[in-house]
């Protein structure tokens, strides 16, 4: 039955608020983000017309881009590995613990609702040498007769790899949550199944826990690499940047664009952008494939 | 169903683009009739109730209100004003935070009142009434880089100096007269080491993660080494940064990181930190502006310290980082203009600029006011007369230039680049940004 214009006028005047907040602040930047980056643009002026200026900049001109790259892709690395099998344990643990299950979650989900910005300020005293923050962790760890570990943890050796290690403290709880609502999804009676046939702890992990969980995991592999690459407030209160050593690339485009170089910053944005996207689209692939060919995960 | 989707679709745009005019008209609605009341915006936290009371004062004495609008921080203000001036949405009187482009920026869009004609009258009394190097800060002169008309666009109210700062008491403890801070480069090594050795706190700290002071200090110190003629045509591209003096600039900072002064992560430190740590002695030396005054004096009030210049590393007369600290501008498109004006002239008066000291321990703007400075601050008046500053050179260097010095010093404390490899860096950006 074809509808009046007046049931699709009416139709369309409960969808029109939300529409129009959504192209407001999300397909008018989205697009505008586009054409500033083609733009030089210092915020105040008339945008002139570069072309592919911007995009050359960043791609071949500016030597601190790929290492902002490379370090984005280190923290995350280490996000993939680390946080997500610290939260794959930690769910698989709680998913069986009948008591207290709830309060397990609650604990686990603190960390990432509270703020990047504290947390990286908290993290600055508590890991940083005197004078900053009185080295909190380096007095705990002499305490605890434990004095030879105390170091510079925020040093030109460590700064990297502790700040990628804040980030999956700070990180695993989102993975956490997203880990336990797809194994309580799987069935009892599959386990209690293969239990009857015979089936070990660890055959029922492989053959029926990973491959049920594989579109949890895909899932979570790309919002991993999507969260950590654009991380930025945590590491800017942590190390500033540490003369580039943790500079992430949306912390050049927040100083390009404190700079007023919007255009440069936009191409920037448009960069990692596209980075993203190809990354996440090569993570579902490579998942289709393996569920397309093993049905399960290879053995 | 095409044809309904077409519908649809055609629908939505119609209906989107007349809520997207309506909104624009919304945004142009005609204006409110003119209070008597100037909206100031500004960033400046510590001087938020000062400013308040002289906001009182000019009410009773005119009848005038006037309003200051704190935002902060400095960079959410920065953000606020040039919304606003996209918007068209500027207040009266306002602030600009940032290089004297971004200032030439707002003035070439018409922002900005050129304020010539008010500071010539009277015989150019109230021009006549700043320290010249604060002023300087916001006249465009004829023929800039900036393609900026002729004038003054702005007014400073008060003059801020970067020096030396040390602790006194540390320098007893450690057998050194307190009132004999080092001259030389080595001199200052030497004193750091010492007091390091003997009371067991840092040499020297200071807010390098932000890049700003790293690239004030370089500068001092580069004008020092090679004269602030050979500095200014670095800048112009006709000296380049791999020549020897730069090596020998960049190399101070690798000597302050290998004589083990520099506190732990100092370039990563904010200079919040920084203060922070200096005022509760854990350094015997810091580089710091002089509104360290009001904060070292809210953080610990007993501290026993003073202020001293570069030590010197070269045979040039020393510069001083320095000029106007914080300056006002007046809304151009503003219908209360005059009465902005007059509110600044106001302000920038003996008996106001006065209270400003007294209220906030920084130094005016105007002349004739030493009597009125507290002791920590009188040491700095000679500083006054050796002031630069990057708004008063013919050429400020490109901000990403900028961005890959203070990069490459951090390596250099960090212990990760030198300052061959540094200097090398810095030319090439420069020559690739030059070349566009």
């Amino acid at each position: 039955m074809r509808s009046s214009f007046s049931d699709q006028f009416t139709n369309f005047s409960f969808v029109f608020p939300a529409l129009l907040i959504f192209s407001i602040f999300f397909i008018y930047p989205f697009f505008y983000t586009f054409i500033l980056s083609f733009q030089s643009y210092d915020l105040i002026s008339q945008p002139k017309f570069v072309g592919l200026a911007n995009f050359r900049e960043v791609i071949v001109g500016d030597k601190d881009w790929w290492p902002s790259v490379y370090n984005g892709a280190f923290i995350t690395f280490w996000a993939l590995t680390f946080q997500n099998i610290l939260a794959f344990m930690l769910a698989l643990g709680v998913d069986k613990v009948i008591r207290g299950n709830k309060f397990y979650r609650v604990v686990f989900f603190i960390l990432p609702v509270l703020s990047e910005i504290i947390i990286g300020l908290l993290m600055k005293q508590l890991l940083s040498s005197e004078p900053v923050g009185r080295g909190v962790l380096n007095q705990w760890l002499h305490q605890l007769n434990l004095g030879g570990m105390a170091c510079n943890w925020l040093g030109v050796e460590r700064v990297r790899l502790v700040t990628a290690l804040v980030h999956c403290w700070k990180g695993f709880g989102w993975a956490f949550v997203i880990f336990l609502a797809g194994l309580q999804t799987i069935p009892e009676q599959l386990y209690e199944a293969a239990r009857i046939d015979g089936a070990g702890l660890w055959q029922c992990f492989r053959k029926i826990t990973l491959p049920l969980l594989m579109p949890v995991i895909a899932l979570i592999l790309v919002l991993t690499i999507l969260g950590t690459m654009q991380a930025f407030a945590m590491i800017l209160a942590l190390t500033g940047g540490a003369g580039g050593l943790t500079e992430v690339p949306v912390m050049r485009v927040y100083n390009h664009l404190r700079g007023n170089f919007a255009g440069l910053a936009c191409a920037e944005g448009v960069v990692l952008g596209i980075i993203l996207v190809a990354v996440s689209f090569t993570m579902f692939f490579i998942s289709k494939k393996i569920k397309e060919k093993y049905g399960v995960l290879p053995s | 169903m095409v044809k309904s989707k077409i519908f649809n679709f055609t629908l939505s745009f119609c209906i989107l683009h007349f809520a997207f005019c309506i909104l624009s008209l919304g945004g142009c609605t005609s204006k409110k009739p003119q209070e008597k009341k100037i909206t100031i915006w500004h960033w400046m936290s510590d001087r938020k109730d000062a400013f308040e009371v002289l906001a009182g004062k000019y009410k009773e004495q005119t009848g005038m209100d006037v309003e200051f609008k704190l935002f902060f921080p400095p960079d959410i203000y920065s953000q606020k004003v040039i919304a606003a001036a996209r918007a068209g949405n500027l207040p009266e009187i306002f602030g600009i935070l940032g290089e004297k482009k971004t200032v030439g920026s707002f003035v070439n869009a018409g922002h900005t009142l050129n304020l010539n004609t008010y500071m010539q009258e009277n015989n150019s009394r109230w021009m006549k009434a700043f320290y010249p190097q604060t002023l300087e800060v916001v006249i465009f002169r004829e023929g800039n880089s900036y393609g900026v008309s002729q004038g003054i666009y702005g007014v400073p109210i008060d003059t801020t100096v970067m020096q030396f700062v040390y602790n006194r008491s540390l320098f007893e403890k450690a057998g050194f007269p307190p009132d004999s801070p080092p001259v030389t480069f080595d001199e200052f090594l030497h004193y750091a080491k010492v007091i390091k050795e003997k009371s067991g706190v840092d040499g020297f700290v200071c807010g390098w993660g932000e890049g700003w002071l790293l690239n004030c200090l370089a500068s001092e110190w580069a004008i020092n080494l090679m004269g602030e003629d050979k500095f200014l045509n670095t800048i112009e591209g006709k000296v380049p940064y791999t020549d020897k003096q730069w090596i020998e600039v960049f190399s101070l900072f690798l000597k302050l990181k290998d004589a083990g002064i520099l506190a732990s992560n100092i370039a990563t430190m904010t200079n919040k930190e920084a203060e922070d740590a200096f005022s509760k002695e854990k350094a015997a030396f810091s580089f710091n502006g002089s509104w360290a005054v009001n904060v070292y004096k809210q953080l610990a009030p007993q501290l026993d310290y003073a202020f001293f210049s570069l030590p010197q590393a070269g045979k040039y007369p020393l510069k001083v980082w320095g000029g106007a600290g914080s300056s006002f501008m007046v809304n151009a498109k503003s219908q209360k203009a005059d009465g902005a004006v007059k509110f600044l002239k106001w302000l920038t008066l003996r008996e106001q600029q006065k209270f400003l000291i007294k209220e906030t321990n920084n130094l005016p703007a105007i002349k004739d006011c030493q009597e009125d400075f507290p002791p920590i601050l009188k040491n700095l008046v000679n500083s006054l007369n050796v002031l630069t500053h990057p708004n008063v050179w013919p050429q400020n260097e490109d901000s990403r230039v900028i961005e890959v010095i203070n990069r490459g010093l951090q390596k250099i404390v960090m212990g990760l680049k030198s300052p061959h490899e540094v200097a090398s860096e810095i030319q090439e950006v420069k020559e690739r940004i030059s070349s566009r």
